[in-house]
C-alpha cells in the first residue's frame, strides 16, 4: 500500500520533470529569437545584448534549463517576458474560467452519457442503433465545428445565450454543451457496451430472480460494473476537456488558460508556456491518482491485491 | 399481496405448489420458430423434491426458468394449466411475476463467484429480497434477519460474512451464501439449476445437504442436474428430458433403480464407476462412422515396467504480496512429491481444487520449475534445465486440457490444429496423416476443414486428443478433459482414451475431481490433499480399503447411484 503510493509519487515527479524538459526543448526549438520578443518594437544597438544578459540567455541551452529546473523545484515559475508580470498571477487569474468550463462540461458530459447508456442499453434494436449513430457522429466531430453551429443557432439565430465573454451561467451554457457533446458521445458508447455485457452476466439473472425490477438492477447493480471500463477511459476524457477548453475558449471569446497559452506559444513567452505545461502534468497526475482511488472504492475485488 | 394459499390438492397431502400440464416454449426469433420445450407436465408439492435430468440442451434450465417467466427475453410460453401455489399464471403480468420471485419463488444457481453480484458484500446480496419486497423495513431488522439465514444455511460467523464479498469465501460457504440469498425472502419453492456443478465432492455434500434441510422443512425444491448420481441422492421424483421432452418420469426408486425406459439405461451405463472398469460406457450410442465396428474392447497391453515418468521429492512455493499490516509469506502450493508413471500406464490424480493437482501437473508438464526436488522423462532430466534443451523431448510428452476450444488458435482449421504437431513430416505427407488421426479419433475427414467454433464440445476434445496423439506422445497430461462435458458425450470420449490406451500403449496422467472417471480408466491413482501426496496405489486398493482419513472423506463425500445422501446422517 505505501509502497504503492511511494511509487506512485516518484513517477509523477518523473512526469513532472519530463513534460517541463520536452517543454523547454521545443519552446527553444522554435523559429525566432527570445531577445526579438523581449524587446518588442524597440530596437537600438546594443539592446539585444543588454536584454540577454538580463535574462540569462546569453549562457548555454544547458545552463539555461539547469537554472530553470532549479527555481522551479524552489516553486519560482518566473516572469512573462511579454506580460512582465509573475508567471503564478498571470496562470491564476485565468484558472478559474477554465476550470469552471472543464467542469460543467465534464458533469454534463457524464450526466448525459450514463442517462442515454442506461435508457438505451440491452433496450429496442431501433433505438441503440439510432443513439449508438448520434454518438459515433458526436464523439467524430471537432469541438470548434460544434461550438460554431451553437453559436450561429442559439446566439445569432434565437438570441436566447450571449455570443461571447464570461458573465453569469448563461455564457456558461453553449460552451460547456460544445465541449460536453463530443465526450459524452464516446462516454455513452463505452457504458452502453459495458451495461450490455454486465447484463449478460449470471448474477443478473439472480437478482431477477429475487423480484428486483428492471431499473433497480441497471441502477444498483449493473451501473457500478460499467463505470469499471468508464474510469479506465476517465484519464484520457480529463485531457480531452482541458484541451477542447481552449479550443472552445477561443470560438467562445472567454478568458481562460486557452487564450493565455494560445498568446504565450505565439509570442515565444517560455515561463507562461512551462507553467502551463507543469499545470496540465500535475492534473494528470492528480486525476490518474484519484481514478486508481475509484477503482478501489468501485470494485472491492481490486483491494485485496 | 399473494392469493390465499388454499390449493388444491388431495385431503392429508402438502399443497400442491407447482401444476403445470402440457408446458411448451418457443423463441419466436429462432429458426423454425418451433418449441425448444414440448409438452411437460409439471407438479411439484411442498416438502418434496423434484429433479429435472438430462444433457444439456435438453430444455431442462428452459423449464425450471419459466416458473419465475425468466424463461429468456423472446420466449414464448405456451400451457394448458400453469398454476403457482394455486393461482393461475397464465394472465400474469411482469409486475405480478415479480411480487412472485424471491417470495415464493427462489432461484439457485451454478457457481456463486458470477451468481452473486460481486461488488456487494454476502449481507447486501442476501438482505435485497427483504428490502425489495418490503418484507422488512430498516437496516438493523434487515441485518438480523441476513445473520439469521446466513447461520441457517450453516455459515459460521454470520456476523463477519455478511460483511464480505464472495470472492473472498471458499466455494463451499459462496453457494450456501447463494442458498441464502435464494431463501431469505422464504419461499415455498427452491428452483436450484446445477447448485453444485464446479464444486468439489465433498463440498457438493455439504451444499446438497443444506438443500436437503430446506425439504424437510416444507419447501418444495426443483432440482435441475445433469448428474445422476446427486439427483438419485435427494429427489422424490425424476423427469428425464431429451431434446425438450420428458422422456421418463416418475419415483427416483422406480426410473433410476429400476431404469426401464432405454434412454435412462443409456445415461446410467455412461457413468464411470468402479463397476464399470473394462467396458464401454457409450455402447448403446451411436459414434460418428467408426461407431459400430468397435463394439468389443481391443486386447489390452499391459503396462511395462519402464518408467516413463519419474517425479522425486518436487515442492512448491508460493510467495504472496505483502498487505497493509501482514508481511510477506510463502504458500505452500506441493510439499515432497514423488511417483513414477511406467509405460502404457494410467495413474489418476484425485484431490479437491488447492490440493496442488494443478500445480504438479504444471511442473511435469515443464511449464513450472520445482523449488526442490527434480522431474525426469523417458530417463533424461526434465527439470532444472532450460528450455531449449527440453524442446528435443517435448513431443513425447502430450497435453489434453479441460476447455479445448480456448487451447485453440482460433484462425486454425482443424487440419492447422493437428498438423502443428507434425513438424517431423514433410509437408506432402501430412494431410494423409491428419486423415488417418481423424479417423483414429471417430472424426469424419471432411471435418478437417472446419474450424473448431463450428465444432460440438465432445469433437473438439476430440481434436485435441487427436492433435496430442500427432506427435506420438510417450506420455499424455490430461487435466480434467471430460469435466466440462455432457454425461453422454464424456462416456464416448473416455471409451476412445482407453481404446488409445490399449491400442498404442500411450501412458496417460489423468486429472479429474471426479472419482468415478479415475475408477473406471486410471490403473493407479495419487490422492493429493493439501500440497502432498497422502495416498498411493492400485485403484482397486487404495479406493476399496482406502488407508488415509482423507481418501475415506473424499469417498465418503462421492454421490452414487444406489445410495442415499452421501456423508449425512438420516
Amino acid at each position: 500500500m505505501w509502497s504503492r503510493i511511494a511509487s506512485r509519487l516518484l513517477t509523477s515527479l518523473v512526469v513532472a520533470w519530463a513534460s517541463v524538459t520536452a517543454a523547454f526543448l521545443a519552446l527553444h526549438a522554435l523559429p525566432g529569437r527570445i531577445e526579438d520578443i523581449l524587446a518588442g518594437d524597440v530596437d537600438y544597438p546594443g539592446l539585444r545584448e543588454a536584454i540577454a544578459a538580463e535574462w540569462g540567455l546569453d549562457r548555454s541551452l544547458f545552463e539555461q534549463y539547469a537554472a530553470f529546473v532549479s527555481r522551479i523545484a524552489g516553486g519560482d515559475l518566473g516572469t512573462s517576458y511579454v506580460l512582465r508580470q509573475p508567471v503564478t498571477e498571470i496562470v491564476g487569474s485565468q484558472l478559474w474560467p477554465t476550470v469552471q468550463l472543464a467542469l460543467a462540461a465534464g458533469v454534463l458530459a457524464v450526466a448525459l452519457a450514463v442517462s442515454v447508456a442506461l435508457l438505451t442499453a440491452g433496450r429496442g434494436r431501433r433505438a441503440r442503433k439510432l443513439a449508438s449513430i448520434l454518438e459515433l457522429v458526436l464523439a467524430s466531430t471537432p469541438v470548434f465545428w460544434i461550438g460554431i453551429l451553437l453559436l450561429m443557432l442559439f446566439s445569432f439565430t434565437l438570441r436566447w445565450f450571449p455570443v461571447s465573454g464570461a458573465n453569469g451561467w448563461t455564457s456558461l451554457v453553449l460552451p460547456s454543451i460544445a465541449l460536453a457533446l463530443p465526450t459524452a458521445g464516446l462516454l455513452a458508447q463505452v457504458l452502453r457496451e459495458a451495461i450490455e455485457k454486465t447484463l449478460d452476466q449470471p448474477f443478473v439473472t439472480t437478482i431477477r430472480a429475487r423480484g428486483v425490477g428492471e431499473f433497480a438492477i441497471r441502477a444498483r447493480h449493473v451501473l457500478r460494473h460499467a463505470l469499471l471500463p468508464a474510469v479506465t477511459l476517465g484519464g484520457w476524457l480529463i485531457g480531452g476537456l482541458l484541451g477542447g477548453a481552449v479550443i472552445t475558449e477561443k470560438v467562445f471569446g472567454r478568458p481562460g488558460l486557452g487564450s493565455v497559452t494560445l498568446g504565450a506559444v505565439l509570442t515565444h513567452d517560455v515561463p507562461v508556456v512551462l507553467a502551463v505545461v507543469l499545470l496540465a502534468a500535475f492534473i494528470h497526475v492528480a486525476a490518474s491518482t484519484i481514478l486508481d482511488i475509484l477503482y478501489l472504492l468501485i470494485d472491492p475485488r481490486l483491494r485485496a491485491a | 399481496m399473494i392469493a390465499d394459499t388454499k390449493t388444491p390438492g388431495g385431503h392429508g397431502e402438502p399443497p400442491l405448489l407447482v401444476d403445470i400440464r402440457g408446458l411448451s416454449i418457443g423463441f419466436a426469433a429462432s429458426g423454425s420458430g418451433a418449441p425448444i420445450v414440448r409438452d411437460i407436465d409439471l407438479a411439484i408439492r411442498a416438502g418434496e423434491c423434484v429433479a429435472l435430468v438430462g444433457e444439456s440442451g435438453s430444455g431442462k434450465s428452459l423449464t425450471a426458468r419459466s416458473l419465475l417467466n425468466l424463461a429468456g427475453d423472446g420466449a414464448r410460453v405456451e400451457s394448458r394449466r400453469f398454476h403457482l401455489r394455486g393461482r393461475d399464471a397464465r394472465g400474469f403480468r411482469e409486475a405480478d411475476w415479480r411480487r412472485l420471485r424471491g417470495t415464493v419463488t427462489g432461484l439457485v444457481m451454478q457457481d456463486a463467484l458470477v451468481s452473486l453480484d460481486p461488488l456487494r458484500t454476502i449481507g447486501q446480496e442476501v438482505g435485497e429480497v427483504l428490502s425489495e419486497h418490503r418484507i422488512l423495513r430498516g437496516r438493523t431488522a434487515i441485518a438480523a434477519r441476513v445473520r439469521d439465514v446466513l447461520g441457517k444455511v450453516g455459515i459460521p460467523d454470520p456476523e463477519v460474512r455478511s460483511r464480505q464479498y464472495a470472492h473472498q469465501l471458499s466455494g463451499g460457504l459462496r453457494q450456501r451464501a447463494l442458498i441464502a440469498a435464494a431463501i431469505a425472502g422464504d419461499p415455498d419453492l427452491i428452483i436450484a439449476d446445477e447448485p453444485t456443478t464446479s464444486l468439489d465432492v465433498a463440498v457438493q455434500a455439504q451444499v446438497l445437504q443444506v438443500l436437503a434441510e430446506r425439504v424437510r422443512e416444507g419447501a418444495g425444491l426443483l432440482l435441475i442436474s445433469h448428474d445422476l448420481a446427486v439427483v438419485s441422492g435427494i429427489a422424490d421424483r425424476v423427469i428425464v428430458m431429451r431434446e425438450g421432452r420428458a422422456v421418463d418420469s416418475g419415483p427416483t426408486a422406480d426410473v433410476l433403480m429400476r431404469p426401464r425406459h432405454p434412454y435412462t439405461r443409456q445415461l446410467i451405463a455412461a457413468i464411470p464407476s468402479a463397476a464399470s472398469r473394462g467396458r464401454r460406457l457409450a455402447s448403446a450410442t451411436p459414434v460418428g462412422p467408426s461407431g459400430p465396428a468397435r463394439a468389443a474392447p481391443p486386447p489390452r497391453r499391459g503396462p511395462g515396467d519402464v518408467p516413463v515418468l519419474e517425479v522425486r521429492g518436487i515442492a512448491k512455493d508460493y510467495p504472496t504480496r505483502p498487505g497493509i499490516g501482514r508481511a510477506g509469506s510463502t504458500l505452500t502450493a506441493l510439499t515432497d512429491v514423488s511417483f513414477a508413471v511406467r509405460a502404457g500406464e494410467v495413474v489418476g490424480i484425485v484431490g479437491e481444487s488447492g490440493s496442488g493437482k494443478s500445480t504438479c501437473a504444471k511442473i511435469v508438464l515443464g511449464l513450472l520449475a520445482p523449488d526442490r526436488g527434480a522431474v525426469r522423462l523417458l530417463g533424461q532430466p526434465w527439470s532444472g534445465i532450460r528450455e531449449p534443451e527440453r524442446r528435443p523431448l517435448r513431443p513425447r510428452l502430450q497435453y489434453i486440457p479441460q476447455d479445448a476450444l480456448s487451447s485453440f488458435d482460433p484462425r486454425y482449421r482443424v487440419s492447422e490444429i493437428i498438423a502443428a504437431n507434425l513438424a517431423g513430416l514433410r509437408p506432402a505427407d501430412r494431410p494423409g496423416r491428419v486423415a488417418a488421426l481423424l479417423e483414429q479419433v471417430g472424426l469424419r475427414a471432411d471435418l478437417a476443414g472446419r474450424h473448431p467454433r463450428a465444432l460440438s464440445g465432445g469433437q473438439r476434445q476430440r481434436v485435441s486428443i487427436a492433435r496430442a496423439l500427432a506427435a506420438e506422445p510417450a506420455l499424455i497430461v490430461c487435466d480434467e478433459p471430460v469435466s466440462a462435458l455432457d454425461i453422454g458425450i464424456q462416456a464416448q470420449v473416455l471409451d476412445l482414451l482407453g481404446d488409445l490406451r490399449d491400442r498404442l500403449g500411450t501412458a496417460l496422467l489423468f486429472i479429474s475431481h471426479d472419482l468415478g472417471v479415475i475408477q473406471h480408466l486410471a490403473d493407479r491413482v495419487l490422492v493429493f490433499h493439501d500440497g502432498r501426496l497422502v495416498e498411493e496405489g492400485p485403484v482397486g486398493e487404495v479406493l476399496c480399503t482406502p488407508g488415509h482419513a482423507y481418501t475415506r472423506t473424499l469417498l465418503a463425500a462421492q454421490p452414487r447411484l444406489a445410495g442415499g445422501l452421501p456423508a449425512h446422517a438420516h
